[in-house]
């Protein structure tokens, strides 16, 4: 795009027709195919294309099994059997969404965390970056809604739980909530509707994804290193060097997504949500599904309704504000000695938070929740911004190149204050 | 400097027309987006089936709690023994989060009756009868401790259970969803 002039000539004289009429085929071209990608990339940097293929898998299964479903709450918990047990192959179509569901989280999760630790964030990728949080706050409402769709008691109680946390908003709290459920509790109205944006919201984040990618073709990729491409000889084509390990990529996350379909599909979900939706009774231990657990265990450490619900939400907003928290001019946390520490520990705290929103809320449960939301949001708040200014960087290397073949001829590597981008503030 | 910049034109019809064109648009657009919003509001035959309820009281045994619905909603009946009655009244109302005196919660000479919503104030999943530290409610969700008064006493809920609006019909019936008329 932008960055990358096209440089394709359409061979055919239809080719040729077409081209100056619409030209997808050199947008296709300088994109996927000429597009200079860095030569040290990871595998790290093929879950984007694992993203997109969970994305058309999931709208693939999830369009066939809007064949089958009834968005009735008298007939969906039904319909959802009919399903599992009539439909051919539909135990296969449904295991694949329910499960794609999961794995699309675990790829994204390695996606972020891959973000963070080589500060892809930072600038000129801004923008790109604030795109990706639009997209996962998107996949987190989509994937509630579709938990909602089975109807059984998860289904129902999750709903509850969380149009509830709309009541925690001052003055028109209730009103918004009865607006969402159409009624006066969760009901048919809630079920209908989230049926209808279930379906809408995938296509929204298809839209954000075009975005997101466009975004990305401006400055291009960031890499292990964290330093632009500077020559030619540090970058590699898209095609075929990318498009072969964006597809080997892909085939060994389905063979990972195949073991839970065929081996144990119903490991990441609740047993609960096997019994129809019924209002007279809580199931014992409520919890969300497994991507949400962090998040949940956030909103249940504060003892406070309205703060709860304002940590949750702030502890996904805050991922915004890191291009500008961080004051680190080193983007990969390969030179940040001190960084690479307080990244590991930041993993752990959310693993940790995982487990703790797992739990039942009480005893010390609830005191570890609260320590380990403290310093998950002093990651950001302190932390990161401090972290620039005490820092010593380790010496970058000249360019990709560099890194990847060793210092060429020319004796010993330049010292860390003579390279040509700043990364140190001292 | 002055001289180069204080050149301003004259308004024109065109802006005239732009402003009101705009204005316009604005407004009929805030217009059209109320429909769907109120859409999404409870339906006609949502707000229709809210219709008052009777419930016989006689069926429920002292320490007892049953559940009825309302309007969707779950409600508590709990007929409270003597203990209960007396431990929702000893209370330093001032302590509470949300501060009632137990008379404020049940019909005046109707004490062993509570009546309340049956869903937890926090985030609205259904709390336990008896249990808790003080055996009134305590919510499996996100711990929420409730009296023999379903009043808070610990936990995330911000405010007591409500109370539905009901009345005593006779000494052993009660309507849901009507407030005794004077």
């Amino acid at each position: 795009m932008s960055a990358h002039p096209t440089t394709y000539v359409p061979k055919s004289a239809f080719g040729k027709w077409f081209e100056s009429r619409l030209p997808i085929a050199g947008l296709i071209h300088s994109s996927f195919i000429a597009f200079p990608v860095p030569r040290n990339l990871t595998y790290f940097w093929t879950f984007g294309a694992i993203l997109v293929f969970m994305l058309a898998a999931q709208i693939v299964t999830g369009v066939f099994l809007a064949m089958y479903y009834t968005p009735n709450a008298g007939l969906a918990f039904q319909s959802v059997e009919h399903i599992m047990r009539d439909v051919n192959y539909g135990w296969l179509i449904r295991y694949l969404h329910a499960n794609g569901a999961s794995m699309f989280f675990v790829a994204v999760y390695v996606h972020i965390f891959r973000n963070f630790y080589y500060g892809s964030y930072k600038a000129p990728r801004e923008v790109l970056y604030i795109l990706g949080v639009i997209i996962f706050l998107l996949m987190m409402a989509t994937a509630f809604m579709g938990y909602v769709l089975p109807w059984g008691q998860m289904s129902f109680w999750g709903a509850t739980v969380i149009t509830n946390l709309f009541s925690a908003i001052p003055v028109v709290g209730e009103t918004i909530v009865s607006y969402l459920w159409g009624g006066y509790s969760v009901g048919n109205p809630t079920l209908n509707r989230f049926f209808s944006l279930h379906y809408l919201l995938p296509f929204m984040i298809a839209g954000v994804v075009i975005l997101h990618i466009w975004a990305l073709h401006v400055p291009g990729q960031n890499n292990p290193t964290g330093i632009p491409i500077k020559s030619g000889k540090d970058a590699v084509p898209f095609t075929p060097y990318a498009t072969i390990k964006d597809v080997f990529a892909v085939v060994v996350f389905m063979i990972f997504f195949a073991y839970w379909v065929f081996y144990m599909p119903n490991y990441l979900g609740h047993a609960d949500n096997y019994i129809p939706a019924n209002p007279a009774v809580t199931p014992a231990h409520i919890v969300p599904e497994w991507y949400f657990l962090p998040f949940y265990a956030i909103l249940r450490a504060i003892p406070d309704k309205l703060g709860g619900v304002i940590a949750m939400g702030a502890a996904i907003v805050i991922w915004c504000f890191m291009p500008w928290l961080d004051t680190s001019k080193v983007r990969s946390t390969a030179y940040r000695p001190l960084y690479k520490q307080f990244f590991w520990i930041f993993v752990i705290v959310c693993f940790l938070l995982g487990w703790l929103g797992s739990r039942p809320a009480e005893g010390w449960y609830v005191i570890a929740s609260q320590i380990c939301t403290v310093y998950y949001f002093a990651h950001f708040l302190i932390i990161l911004p401090v972290l620039g200014f005490v820092e010593r960087p380790l010496p970058l290397p000249n360019s990709i190149l560099e890194s990847v073949m060793g210092v060429q001829k020319g004796g010993a590597g330049i010292p860390a204050g003579a390279n040509p981008e700043p990364h140190s503030k001292g | 400097m002055a001289e180069t910049t204080t050149h301003v034109a004259e308004p024109t019809r065109r802006d005239f027309l732009y402003i009101a064109t705009g204005a316009a648009a604005v407004v009929g657009g805030a217009t059209l987006v109320w429909p769907f919003v109120q859409s999404l509001a409870p339906d006609a035959a949502t707000v229709a089936a809210g219709a008052p309820v009777e419930v016989d009281l006689t069926p429920i045994a002292e320490g007892q709690i049953v559940k009825v619905f309302w309007r969707g909603k779950l409600i508590f009946i709990r007929h409270r023994t003597a203990e209960e009655i007396k431990a929702a009244e000893d209370v330093n109302v001032a302590s509470l989060r949300d501060p009632q005196p137990d008379s404020a919660r049940v019909k005046e000479g109707k004490a062993q009756w509570l009546i309340v919503y049956g869903n937890c104030t926090h985030l609205g999943c259904v709390p336990l009868g008896q249990q808790g530290e003080y055996h009134g409610w305590f919510c499996p969700c996100h711990g929420s401790i409730f009296d023999t008064s379903g009043r808070v006493r610990g936990g995330p809920a911000p405010i007591n259970l409500p109370i539905p609006p009901y009345t005593f019909t006779s000494d052993t019936k009660i309507v849901i969803g009507q407030e005794a008329t004077a």
